[in-house]
């Protein structure tokens, strides 16, 4: 398979399979431009996050929701671009998918499992 | 026999096999870590008592960024290959290594700083009531049980708490590693010669106190044993840790051989790189999560 | 693996080029598909046998509290010391036992035999691939489980013995046992976890990557698929029970409260640690891997069954996609049952009525697998040889094992049979008389393909039934003990609590006499099973060297693709180039010149 290729290509030339097009040394250009600006991106979600920790959101639900908000955002970034999740085959997709479904089932049925109660006994209408 | 697609991408699936196989064990990972912070969520939702701000943040956000800039200069270090720089490539995977070193030197740093910081919880109020005004001074005990108070608290969570409960924090003279009362006990030590913290918001070191072993109830160093808290932080942030070495080592292995693999299977060397990339996004993208849950929240 | 097909790279590959690599590299450090297949059904058989030995003695002291064991008390006394004093068998060592024959036969058994064997010696044969996708990391997964079995088998012979918190490990009963078994356990545990983890992203990566030009997804036989669902469930159910390990571990080690609740009372005192950690937390991780667990162990026998009737019918298998989206369902539901595992621990009536509908939604697709293979004998010139005697018991059994499920999965009967020798039976019928013997079917099955020879008939066919009245004659009295309300965890069979204990006169629910007295029958059939199983080991050794010489590579006259290589298969498999033309059972089809047309024949006719 691989096996004339490796021979007739220097090592200069490793990067013209697959997809041609984002192989190319322009594009690659051009990600790197993307690589760095992501970068900046997590540099700078991280400070807003500590100085949110400073700023002091009164709301309990909004400090946690804020900072998983700004977790959540820089981690698309680091998944979709240094990972190239935003464009990569539908095999990966399909599995990432289903680990998704799979992890919200465990902590979503598990949480609710420790938060569903069970019926009180009632004793002449009363609890017990 | 040889194998297909280990280099090339197999043409209906457009993946090469081990692009394929880190994928799935990444997705094993999210439900390791996936059941690690389920465990987390369950633990402090259902806790009575829950410390807050016991990390540096400093040191945390620190950390934050040289993983950060490791992520960048390992797919720096992937486009160079791309580009057919060999020596960028190099420089940008031994950045990479070195941040990664730096990340766990300073972890290393935090973990002891907390093997070595005690609790002593009392044999009671009274007991715990003496020692806090030998510490303090009469009204500096107020201070402290303020100061308990909001350590224990998410702003303003309506946890209840047992004021009995209240532990004094500090050093044990000779900063000893992992000290409890059981070590104290199986040692037969009578007392030990406790420096306690500074007061919050102050940096006064108060002078240090003798204490009987008799008087205490409980000495933790901030281990694992401490509290749930601590049990969950140590557990979760030394798996992360051991994936951070494990990659390290990984990709270190690759720059060493990076010149015989470049000669002989550039394309296949560069698979290998991006595959060695992908392990390492996820530790970082482990720790996005991880940072603000653990240090912030 | 990358590194060594870049060396063939370089050279002129052909097929007369190898190189005779030793003995180690050929039979220890293998990363040949085939070898490494046999080493884990030689070790997981070998566990199987242990397994089934440590149940011998609890089944002894169930029926004759007290008394020595006879053959191995001794024995045990010599190697264990007090906790079999004078061959009895204590309470402690009775626990140890208990939890350790689950533990082996779940994880180091039926598992690694029903997927790790039959998995990596057939599916890469069944694709047309010359091997799995990642040869190393396959041997990394096998040594990984190898070490796992060795500090499970050590663990017996610390002081103070193996785990005794039963095989699902419930803290903090098993954190607070003051001995080291249960950390072995877990140590050992988590290699086996990685193990499988290994194994499943190998096995879903070969089975995407490396499927011959022409097999299609729905081409692909149903034991490739059942393996590949199964490869999946393992992939992504085990990890939680990883980092539950890894949680209890450092419970046990560091002395954390992971699972510890607040005020916790031992023995009589308060239990010196920090508290604050849910019991709760661990059934719940536990059990997402411990359901799906189940599907491990009944997935791939399902396959199995399916490929051994669909040759021995000489006709296609009924309702082939039926199956396949069945198998989908069942490993993508079975993530969301595991909690009617916990119906006693206090759940709320919503949670519990949710689970109790993902349950009886998941017994829809496994009901249709088994139509499917009952409605596959219709019509068929049934050829019964063994392997399809033990599929055809599977079936019956299988089934009765499943429908007596159904009770347990209901919260309000649950309530009643929960814990007791009812939950035994039920699963005990799946997994022994339905998992086992499918795996039995299997052996006797690719036997020909694996060594050249086939398995003797007359051995086996004792074999087969033997075993079948052995297990149903185990089994079903517990369905009775259970009803009865026999609890599952008694060392002395329940004989505190019988009628005839004067401590209990004029206690309603006091076990009965007849209750007690099954246990006494109940060991006579287990060891009937035990003798039924000495042909089927002398079978296993003695055709290697003696049994009949198979006529051809494809003995069964089989059409999927594992049959249409050189026997024993070389390494690299196949002689030939592999195309697929056709469907996995094209079995009997009219105007074909056989009554079988193996996948890589092309058509005769022109295509359509």
């Amino acid at each position: 398979m691989s096996h004339d290729h490796s021979h007739s290509h220097g090592p200069g030339q490793a990067c013209d399979h697959g997809h041609d097009d984002h192989n190319s040394p322009e594009a690659i250009q051009r990600t790197i431009k993307k690589y760095l600006m992501v970068g900046g991106i997590l540099f700078g979600g991280t400070v807003l996050t500590v100085a949110m920790y400073y700023v002091h959101i009164p709301s309990v639900a909004m400090t946690i929701a804020v900072a998983l908000l700004i977790a959540s955002v820089k981690a698309a970034f680091v998944a979709g671009v240094f990972m190239h999740l935003s464009d990569e085959r539908k095999m990966i997709y399909g599995i990432l998918l289903c680990t998704v479904f799979f992890l919200i089932g465990l902590m979503g049925l598990t949480i609710w499992a420790m938060h569903d109660p069970p019926m009180q006994t009632l004793i002449d209408g009363k609890p017990a | 026999m040889e194998i297909p697609y280990t280099v090339k991408p197999r043409p209906d699936t457009g993946l090469y096999n081990a692009k394929l196989g880190i994928w799935l064990f990444l997705a094993s990972e999210v439900m390791l870590f996936g059941g690690l912070f389920s465990a987390y969520i369950l633990l402090r939702v259902g806790a009575d008592l829950w410390p807050h701000g016991m990390l540096s943040i400093p040191i945390g956000t620190f950390n934050t960024f040289v993983l950060i800039a490791s992520s960048v200069t390992v797919v720096m270090s992937w486009a160079s290959l791309k580009l057919g720089k060999l020596a960028s490539f190099k420089l940008y995977m031994t950045l990479t290594i070195a941040c990664a070193f730096g990340f766990l030197g300073v972890k290393s740093y935090e973990y002891y700083v907390k093997f070595t910081h005690y609790d002593v919880w009392f044999k009671d109020d009274a007991t715990a009531q003496k020692y806090f005004t030998a510490a303090y001074g009469e009204k500096g005990e107020a201070d402290v049980r303020k100061h308990f108070v909001e350590r224990f608290h998410l702003h303003n969570t309506k946890a209840t708490y047992d004021p009995h409960e209240i532990q004094l924090a500090g050093h044990i003279q000779g900063n000893p590693l992992f000290a409890s009362h059981k070590t104290l006990a199986k040692a037969k030590t009578e007392k030990i010669m406790f420096e306690p913290d500074p007061k919050f918001g102050s940096h006064d070191h108060p002078k240090a106190i003798e204490i009987p072993v008799s008087d205490v109830k409980r000495l933790s160093a901030y281990v694992p044993a401490h509290s749930t808290y601590f049990a969950i932080y140590f557990t979760i942030t030394a798996l992360h840790g051991l994936h951070v070495l494990g990659g390290a080592l990984v990709l270190g292995y690759f720059l060493v051989t990076a010149d015989k693999w470049w000669k002989k299977a550039p394309e296949q060397f560069a698979n290998r790189i991006e595959v060695g990339g992908l392990f390492w996004h996820f530790v970082d993208l482990v720790w996005i999560f991880l940072f603000p849950i653990i240090y912030l929240l | 693996m990358q590194a060594k097909t870049s060396t063939h790279t370089q050279e002129a590959h052909s097929h007369e080029h190898h190189h005779d690599p030793g003995f180690l590299r050929s039979y220890v450090f293998s990363t040949d598909h085939k070898v490494i297949g046999i080493q884990y059904g030689f070790t997981a058989l070998a566990f199987l046998f242990f397994g089934f030995l440590l149940m011998m003695c609890m089944r002894w002291q169930i029926a004759k509290p007290g008394v020595p064991i006879p053959v191995v008390g001794g024995m045990l006394e010599a190697m264990l010391g007090d906790v079999a004093k004078g061959g009895v068998m204590s309470p402690d060592l009775y626990n140890a036992f208990g939890a350790m024959h689950g533990t082996i036969m779940v994880f180091l058994a039926v598992v690694p035999l029903a997927f790790a064997a039959f998995g990596n010696y057939v599916v890469p044969l069944q694709i047309g691939a010359v091997d799995m996708a990642f040869p190393r990391i396959n041997m990394a997964s096998y040594q990984s489980f190898a070490a796992g079995g060795v500090v499970m088998f050590v663990s017996f012979f610390i002081p103070g013995g193996a785990a005794q918190g039963g095989w699902t490990s419930y803290s903090p009963l098993a954190s607070v046992i003051p001995t080291n078994g249960q950390t072995f356990w877990l140590i050992g545990m988590v290699l086996l976890i990685t193990s499988s983890l290994l194994g499943a992203v190998n096995f879903i990566a070969t089975v995407i990557q490396l499927r011959a030009p022409g097999l299609t997804w729905m081409r692909m036989p149903f034991f490739t698929w059942a393996q590949f669902v199964t490869a999946f469930i393992l992939l992504l159910a085990f990890p939680p029970l990883e980092a539950a390990g890894i949680l209890q571990l450092v419970d046990k080690v560091f002395g954390s409260s992971f699972f510890l609740p607040s005020g916790l009372v031992v023995s009589g005192k308060p239990y010196d640690v920090s508290g604050g950690g849910s019991p709760l937390l661990w059934q719940h991780l536990f059990w997402f891997l411990g359901h799906p667990e189940v599907y491990v162990l009944i997935l791939p026998a399902m396959g199995v069954i399916s490929e051994i009737i669909a040759c021995n019918t000489r006709k296609p298998l009924w309702g082939y996609k039926s199956l396949v989206y069945s198998v989908l369902a069942v490993g993508f539901i079975s993530f969301i049952v595991w909690a009617h595992h916990m119906y006693l621990t206090g759940m709320g009536t919503k949670i519990s009525t949710f689970f109790q509908t993902t349950t009886m939604i998941i017994s829809i697709p496994s009901v249709i697998i088994l139509t499917c293979l009952f409605m596959s004998l219709w019509g068929g010139s049934i050829r019964f040889n063994t392997p399809m005697l033990f599929s055809l018991a599977f079936l019956p059994m299988f089934g009765i094992g499943g429908l007596t499920g159904l009770p347990l999965g209901f919260n309000f009967s649950d309530l009643h049979l929960h814990d007791s020798y009812y939950v035994i039976a039920h699963f005990h019928y799946v997994v022994a008389p339905g998992t086992i013997f499918a795996l039995f079917a299997g052996i006797y099955f690719w036997y020909p393909k694996m060594t050249g020879r086939y398995m003797n008939e007359t051995l086996g066919k004792t074999h087969f039934w033997l075993s079948l009245i052995g297990m149903n004659l185990v089994f079903m009295p517990m369905f009775f003990q259970g009803l009865y309300g026999m609890s599952r965890r008694m060392s002395d069979g329940g004989a505190t609590y019988a009628l005839t204990n004067p401590a209990n006169e004029g206690v309603v629910t006091a076990l009965t006499s007849t209750v007690i007295k099954l246990n006494v029958f109940i060991t006579h059939a287990a060891v009937l099973l035990l003798i039924a199983q000495i042909p089927f080991i002398i079978n296993v050794f003695m055709s290697m060297f003696n049994g009949k010489k198979v006529e051809s590579d494809n003995p069964w006259q089989a059409t999927t693709l594992d049959w249409q290589t050189p026997t024993p298969p070389p390494h690299g498999n196949f002689t030939k180039e592999i195309v697929v033309y056709r469907g996995p059972y094209e079995y009997s089809v009219p105007g074909h010149p056989a009554d079988f047309t193996p996948q890589n024949m092309p058509d005769p006719k022109p295509a359509k």
